[in-house]
């Protein structure tokens, strides 16, 4: 089946998540992402591949279904929205602190609180800042495209695995809902070989492994948390992407990612048409964010707006890119509610060019 | 008359060994208190694990509480939970390893009030793991609060007047809960306050390992347990405490046994 | 009728004082010493050593299974 198929952001999560091997997928239906479970369920992974399938009672039990499928050294994954992310922070934390590898979804959706169910990017602290405890980091990627939601499900598992850390894929609900063309990866087959770190019972070939982030010795935690400082530095040094559109002769920019971005790329036409030379800087790894690619670009540029759709998250980061070199604002629209591409060529207009 | 009497030291000797400590048990000691129904219990999952051979197949979840660090004491391999989310790790474990031994241990606060519905739904899933729930009514490691099994006037640190029903409610029977899941298979509280009991323990702590091949259910023990420190009561006088005060409103017995 | 003989060995180092096996001892072979252990507890041992008939009450109460337990049937 690698020839396209029309499909749904969600559903195509849920067929690259068997392409790719998954072991288990624990979940919890909420709007706008249940499309995942219901897609894998209708699929009979178990009969394909023999990927176990389960929802669970809550989130809470979904993500610690993760850490001992994760635990036990198995590709384990779940997808959720905004308050089941929220839900699942100390779960993260808790794999974050054990070196665990896992795939999370969030498909983020309007809040706070119970907010919305249309689309929105306002978990992007959520999710690159930390949303659980203690100082940890979670490689986030952020697909535009329902391709790019099929081709970040393997991405994803592999910087998991690569650094033993979560990895999360942060989609909106307009990405997740919205049919694209897309092709996927032949099926990988699911790997019969366990990590040497994971429980799978102690033989008498090796001692006993211990799946655990406690530690009561405040000099031995230092030196564990001084060894994930060195993963994540090492991380930034190695695995950001991003992707730049008509970026050489820009005298402004927008930075945005995954559904702001396509935007942006409307808005950028009609704003070149009027004369103004604008590109599209797109983080596809807003964690490890690409502050050097940003900040490399920032002799160029009178402007830079960063377009989210939320109260401007990401536009911080940018700011920190460029150090006050270059003039940085945010625009974007709350709620659930998607910016138009014209709205964002007059606030570009007013605020940057004008401002 | 051939000579009856032979003294201590000939005794000591390899062939006239008829107890000693588990190999399943590593070389660490016990942190917990003297007297501690944690160590016990411990002491029997080690040994049933020795004896049933499956050391190499097992693997356990700890929970958060007193027994926090059980990893350092099992040489076995284990995974540390969050609190209350032990039976969530071991279904994922469980379904992703099924030729695996899968247990869980966890105290009262753990089992019975944050990860409650963890443990009901995880049982009414059936699934094919042992959970090992040790109620002492008390949270013994925080340094002695009320348990969701503190009984009725029983003080604690945040009962300092006695267990009110109208402020904090009645003590949760929360075995006598999941024996009406279907999904239970075997179900049984015992306690390890006398030698009798200890041995009562290890044979359902037995079954309840050896009942999870057959994949037909989860099989749970509860183990009531004293807490001398929470308490603060000797060892022994824990001991005569609980059986005069928990045992009538957790009564010791097999709750569910398969049918023959 | 053949006469048994036990004998128990307690890791005194280890032993927490708790109690427990000299309560459960039916043949009130064991008491708590008056002197302590490395860690201050007054420890086990056998008081009365005549009586043991290697039962394993003790053993098998002991939460941090310290007893070991010796037994020998004497014709």
């Amino acid at each position: 089946m690698e020839e396209f198929v029309l499909m749904k952001g969600n559903e195509a999560i849920a067929e690259a998540a068997i392409r790719a091997g998954t072991d288990g997928y624990f979940g919890y239906p909420i709007t706008p992402q249940s499309e995942v479970i219901e897609y894998l369920a209708a699929a009979k992974p178990h009969e394909r591949t023999g990927m176990v399938l389960l929802q669970a009672e809550s989130e809470v039990a979904a993500i610690n279904m993760l850490y001992g499928g994760a635990g036990a050294g198995k590709k384990v994954m779940t997808s959720s929205s905004s308050p089941g992310i929220s839900l699942m922070q100390e779960g993260i934390s808790y794999m974050a602190g054990s070196e665990l590898p896992c795939l999370l979804v969030n498909v983020v959706r309007g809040g706070p609180g119970l907010g919305t169910i249309q689309p929105s990017q306002s978990d992007y602290f959520q999710s690159t800042k930390g949303g659980g405890h203690g100082d940890y980091r979670l490689i986030t990627l952020a697909p535009a495209s329902v391709q790019e939601m099929a081709d970040f499900v393997s991405l994803g598992y592999d910087l998991a695995f690569k650094y033993r850390n979560p990895a999360m894929i942060l989609s909106d609900g307009a990405i997740g809902q919205m049919m694209e063309k897309v092709k996927f990866k032949p099926q990988q087959p699911r790997s019969k070989k366990s990590p040497d770190w994971a429980t799978t019972g102690k033989t008498p070939d090796r001692e006993r492994n211990i799946i655990t982030s406690l530690d009561l010795d405040p000099a031995r935690q230092e030196r564990f948390n001084e060894k994930l400082q060195a993963k994540y530095k090492k991380i930034c040094e190695k695995e950001v992407r991003y992707e730049k559109i008509q970026c050489d002769d820009a005298e402004y920019l927008f930075v945005a990612y995954g559904t702001s971005s396509r935007i942006c790329q409307k808005s950028m036409q009609m704003a070149r048409e009027e004369g103004i030379k604008v590109g599209l800087f797109r983080p596809i790894t807003l964690w490890p964010f690409p502050y050097n690619e940003i900040r490399m670009m920032s002799g160029q540029l009178k402007g830079i707006l960063s377009v989210e759709m939320s109260a401007g998250q990401m536009v911080e980061d940018v700011k920190l890119a460029v150090e006050g070199k270059v003039k940085v604002k945010h625009y974007g629209r709350m709620g659930g509610i998607i910016p138009t591409p014209d709205e964002i060529v007059e606030n570009l207009k007013q605020n940057i060019i004008g401002g | 008359m051939a000579d009856d009497t032979i003294s201590t030291k000939e005794l000591i000797k390899e062939e006239n060994l008829v107890y000693k400590k588990s190999k399943i048990l590593t070389d660490n000691e016990f942190h917990y208190c003297p007297g501690c129904g944690h160590s016990t219990t411990h002491r029997i999952i080690a040994e049933v694990i020795e004896e049933m051979g499956i050391q190499s197949k097992t693997i356990g979840i700890a929970p958060v509480g007193c027994s926090v660090f059980m990893y350092n004491y099992m040489d076995i391999d284990m995974q540390e939970a969050a609190h209350g989310r032990a039976p969530a790790l071991a279904t994922a474990i469980k379904r992703l390893l099924p030729e695996k031994v899968v247990f869980t241990y966890q105290g009262d606060g753990d089992l019975a009030a944050i990860g409650t519905a963890e443990t009901i739904h995880a049982c009414n899933r059936g699934e094919n793991i042992t959970m090992i729930f040790i109620n002492n009514g008390i949270y013994g490691m925080t340094g002695g609060q009320m348990a969701p099994t503190t009984l009725v006037g029983m003080k604690t640190s945040t009962t300092p007047y006695g267990r009110e029903v109208s402020l904090m409610g009645n003590p949760i029977k929360m075995t006598d809960l999941i024996v009406n899941l279907p999904g239970t298979y075997f179900v049984s509280r015992q306690s390890v306050h006398t030698p009798g009991n200890v041995r009562k323990t290890k044979k359902a702590i037995r079954k309840a390992f050896e009942y999870q091949a057959l994949n037909k259910g989860t099989c749970f023990v509860e183990v009531v347990s004293n807490c001398p420190s929470g308490w603060k009561m000797t060892p022994v006088e824990s001991n005569k405490w609980m059986a005069e005060n928990m045992l009538p409103f957790y009564p010791l017995g097999d709750m569910k046994v398969p049918e023959k | 009728m053949a006469k048994i003989k036990g004998a128990i060995v307690v890791d005194i180092e280890r032993c927490k004082g708790c109690g427990l096996c000299a309560e459960s001892c039916p043949s009130e072979v064991i008491s708590l010493s008056n002197n302590v252990n490395v860690k201050g507890y007054h420890y086990s041992y056998m008081a009365n050593p005549d009586a043991c008939t290697g039962c394993s009450n003790c053993a098998i109460i002991c939460p941090d299974g310290v007893i070991t337990v010796y037994r020998k049937k004497i014709s």
